[in-house]
């Protein structure tokens, strides 16, 4: 079993204690084919039981263990050890307010998640024995990708303009809304424009595209933001130049 | 939330330093920098009108102007970052205009492809009117 010796430096913030955070360098042996979480794990377990993450699923599923890896919004349990040279820096994930150590606070992620309404909104009322919603194979693939997403706001991270405008609903949320937008069963996108239509919706976005370059299950929801404003624009067009067409 | 525990989250400043975090952010704003030579390129075609109207002197003097050294090498620039614009956003016009065909979408390739078609052929058009040809 090959071994490797890591160094790790950890972003540290104990609330009760600290007035800011400060860096803690970690030396731990790891094994050749493990992950960053595995680290730091392996940390928790052996040198250090204060250090806080969240972690759950160990596969990419869950979506609860993002974190900055040397400057980069990653998934520590998709991150080998064997990618990273020298020490890697392990930081909280960008943007967003350090609850302790790696752990955020994620209260605004989680409350413009649900200000999209990111379920089906049926177009009419289906009586409960009216049979299942049928969905052709196309009408499936219009939107399947943005179902992929897993709500680690890695793309929350990647965006300066979040950074700079923490009102921007963001991306996560609003390729959330295209989802069902998209989706043939359902009839919600009027009451979802009202937030994804919005200055703080998709116009405040100004394509950077870091969130779908950083996205670990590509979703990309940079295309679904464009596609959100273009659909926007055609709207706007049909209020206004043809005012008397009522949908 | 256990009971006494107290919250304080931290909340780091934002500063300018994201722009060198990653090369992406540099290509972001290279691409958002060349609107100011694009900008500057409308004026420079407004002023040059406004000489035009002025009468023959004037407008001999701009286009004597246009073959300044600080004018080619302004339109050099120019020329570069609208084409640097113009060829990162149709790369990325896949992203906005899927085409869904059947069950499958068209490949990025025809979706950016026909950009650039279409772009060669407009300038082709507006070279011919300009007697290029």
């Amino acid at each position: 079993m090959t071994e490797r010796a890591v160094e790790l430096e950890v972003l540290r913030y104990n609330p009760e204690t600290d007035r800011e955070p400060r860096f803690q360098r970690y030396s731990v042996n790891c094994r050749e084919e493990w992950v960053v979480l595995d680290a730091l794990n392996h940390v928790k377990e052996t040198v250090d039981p204060t250090l806080s993450y969240r972690w759950s699923c160990h596969m990419a599923v869950c979506g609860s263990c993002g974190m900055m890896i040397n400057g980069e919004p990653k998934l520590a349990c998709k991150s080998f050890l064997r990618d990273y040279a020298g020490v890697i820096r392990v930081e909280p994930l960008a943007h967003f307010p350090i609850e302790r150590d790696l752990v955020t606070v994620i209260d605004d992620f989680m409350a413009k998640l649900a200000r999209v309404k990111p379920y089906l909104i049926p177009k009419e009322p289906a009586p409960a024995n009216g049979g299942e919603y049928r969905q052709t194979p196309a009408e499936l693939k219009k939107f399947k990708q943005f179902t992929l997403c897993i709500n680690c706001m890695l793309c929350y991270a990647a965006c300066p303009e979040y950074g700079i405008i923490p009102k921007y609903i963001g991306p996560a949320a609003i390729a959330l809304a295209h989802r069902y937008n998209q989706d043939s069963r359902d009839g919600g996108r009027e009451a979802r424009q009202e937030e994804i239509a919005a200055t703080e919706g998709a116009w405040e976005c100004s394509f950077v595209g870091a969130c779908s370059e950083v996205c670990p299950e590509h979703v990309d929801p940079a295309g679904a933001i464009q596609q959100v404003k273009i659909r926007s624009t055609v709207d706007w067009y049909k209020e206004h130049l043809m005012p008397w067409r009522k949908e | 939330m256990a009971q006494g525990m107290s919250r304080k989250p931290y909340v780091r400043p934002m500063t300018s330093e994201w722009i060198f975090r990653h090369p992406r952010y540099v290509r972001y704003m290279v691409r958002e920098f060349s609107c100011l030579f694009i900008g500057g390129w409308t004026l420079l075609l407004v002023w040059g009108l406004k000489q035009l109207a002025e009468g023959p002197a004037a407008w001999a003097a701009f286009l004597q102007w246009l073959t300044s050294p600080a004018s080619i090498v302004f339109h050099v620039a120019a020329l570069g970052f609208a084409s640097y614009h113009s060829i990162t956003w149709f790369n990325l016009t896949p992203k906005a205009l899927p085409v869904q065909r059947g069950e499958e979408f068209l490949p990025d390739r025809a979706i950016s492809g026909a950009h650039f078609v279409a772009w060669a052929l407009v300038s082709v058009a507006i070279l011919f009117l300009a007697g290029a040809f």
